[in-house]
């Protein structure tokens, strides 16, 4: 199993003089730090005031879509007025396996998080508040939601509920069917959460690192936001990287740094998984060059997503690791749409197949037409795991051809044939692991 | 006011019904589940539109005006 490192300006100086990081002291902070540090979460006292600091410092949501933070809001404070109530939920269901910094976040700043969740409820008027996990709540947030409470702190109270710790549970829909007493499982849109969400009232899910980024910018304002990122993605995200040493480090980075300055140089590194599990591989060094930004990301089709980057060292075998997180990623289709549900197990079985040795040629046909650009699966469920899915897929079959054809010839060119993405340790295979 | 077909892939069971009434814009992919084309709803294909949206077993078609 992985450790967590929390790694504080790894990138020198530069990185401090940026005051990074933002969000992760080196221990936990209980209340009376967190207090010392940044007084009492800064009410404005109407509804909306909020909002407009928030769409001037370009917050995007940090769960993984990168939405806009200001639109959310303000669609639910919107939809709020005409229905009369509203709810918030802190998402930290940090459902894909690879990443890890929700957790860290939640241990080491609980109190930040949760001036965020009150202070988006008090933007969008709701009157009740979640939090949502895909674990127990530590000791860290038992503890800070029990100093708030005896202070007096929270103008309303926060409702934990456990998800299970499924791929697809911390999904916007699955959030509000399992509050709502149902299985953790996606459900088809419209109409938006935003709209109508949980018992029908207009509801606001928010990543719990979106929150803590939203509390501080309530506090030193816009500005203060915009001094890190770029011009069109401020700020800095919390990224999980996982270097050839297989270790996860959470680290927090402005985004547009370079990419080199967070995974290394790319020696001894044959590929960069960008965006998780959900994300896309980009060889190395083709993409040396790249930036943490969707911007210098996009022009590979790859994302930030979550933050997870992982550098697959040159003794692995790409194919073989891409092979094992699919069967995974097909494993946790929700089996709810037709195409997911027939498509993601078949391109996980011609994977394994390439990965294996000696393929028929008729398996990595199949495989480019279920992945391909014109593929039948992507766009074609009531969530974006198929979609997610096959770019992943996409991307490792151009990233790793030309292992593909030394595996149809039975080679492989791993000297460590030992997982190196990290996977949950047993496969869910039960209709009840949903709940 | 154009309107645009869309399924509910939750709700679909694959009978493809919408595509044996449907063929201009409703194809099956090689599961039997439908793939819907994206486009406006051409008015020459109105009825038959609303046919397969009737028609559908799951009650998984619409139409709906963009």
């Amino acid at each position: 199993m992985t450790t967590v490192v929390n790694q504080p300006a790894a990138g020198g100086a530069a990185q401090q003089a940026a005051g990074l990081p933002r969000l992760l002291p080196a221990a936990p902070e209980d209340l009376r730090a967190h207090l010392a540090r940044y007084g009492p979460a800064p009410y404005r006292n109407q509804s909306g005031a909020l909002i407009a600091d928030i769409e001037a410092s370009g917050l995007a949501g940090r769960g993984g879509a990168a939405f806009p933070v200001h639109r959310k809001l303000a669609a639910v404070a919107r939809a709020g007025v005409r229905q009369g109530r509203t709810v918030v939920v802190a998402n930290g269901a940090e459902s894909e396996p690879a990443s890890r910094k929700d957790e860290l976040l939640l241990q080491l700043a609980p109190n930040l998080v949760l001036d965020g969740l009150q202070l988006t409820a008090e933007a969008v008027g709701a009157a009740e508040a979640h939090l949502y996990l895909h674990y127990a709540p530590g000791p860290q947030i038992l503890r800070a939601l029990a100093e708030r409470a005896a202070r007096g702190l929270d103008r309303i109270a926060v409702t934990i509920t456990q998800a299970p710790p499924r791929f697809l549970a911390g999904q916007e829909t699955a959030v509000l069917n399992r509050l709502g007493g149902g299985p953790a499982l996606p459900t088809f849109q419209p109409p938006r959460v935003s709209e109508r969400g949980l018992g029908g009232a207009p509801t606001l899910v928010q990543n719990v690192e979106t929150l803590a980024h939203l509390a501080l910018i309530a506090r030193y304002g816009p500005r203060w936001f915009r001094a890190v990122g770029t011009a069109t993605e401020p700020g800095s995200m919390l990224t999980t990287i996982y270097r050839p040493d297989g270790k996860a480090h959470v680290r927090e980075a402005a985004i547009g740094t370079p990419l080199r300055t967070l995974l290394g140089d790319g020696a001894g590194v044959q590929a960069w998984l960008v965006g998780g599990y959900h994300g896309t591989w980009l060889p190395v060094p083709d993409t040396a060059g790249f930036t943490l930004d969707n911007a210098s990301l996009g022009r590979s089709g790859a994302a930030a997503g979550a933050g997870v980057l992982a550098a697959l060292p040159s003794g692995r075998c790409g194919l073989t690791e891409a092979a094992r997180v699919t069967r995974y990623l097909a494993a946790e289709s929700a089996g709810q749409c037709g195409p997911c549900l027939n498509g993601l197990p078949r391109i996980a079985a011609a994977l394994a197949e390439l990965a294996g040795s000696g393929h028929r040629r008729q398996t990595l046909d199949d495989l480019k037409r279920w992945s391909g650009p014109q593929n039948l699966v992507e766009g074609r469920g009531a969530c974006h795991h198929p979609d997610g899915t096959v770019r992943f897929v996409r991307s490792a079959l151009a990233v790793f051809e030309p292992e593909i054809s030394r595996h149809a010839r039975g080679i492989c060119s791993a000297t460590d044939r030992g997982p190196f993405l990290p996977l949950p340790p047993g496969m869910p295979t039960r209709e009840e692991d949903w709940t | 006011m154009a309107e645009t077909l869309r399924v509910n892939p939750i709700q679909c069971s694959g009978h493809g019904v919408c595509a044996e009434l449907l063929p201009e814009l409703v194809t099956l992919d090689e599961w039997g589940y439908p793939v819907i084309d994206p486009r406006p709803v051409p008015p020459v294909l109105d009825r038959d539109a609303r046919r397969a949206v009737s028609a559908c077993p799951a009650l998984a078609l619409r139409l709906v005006s963009r």
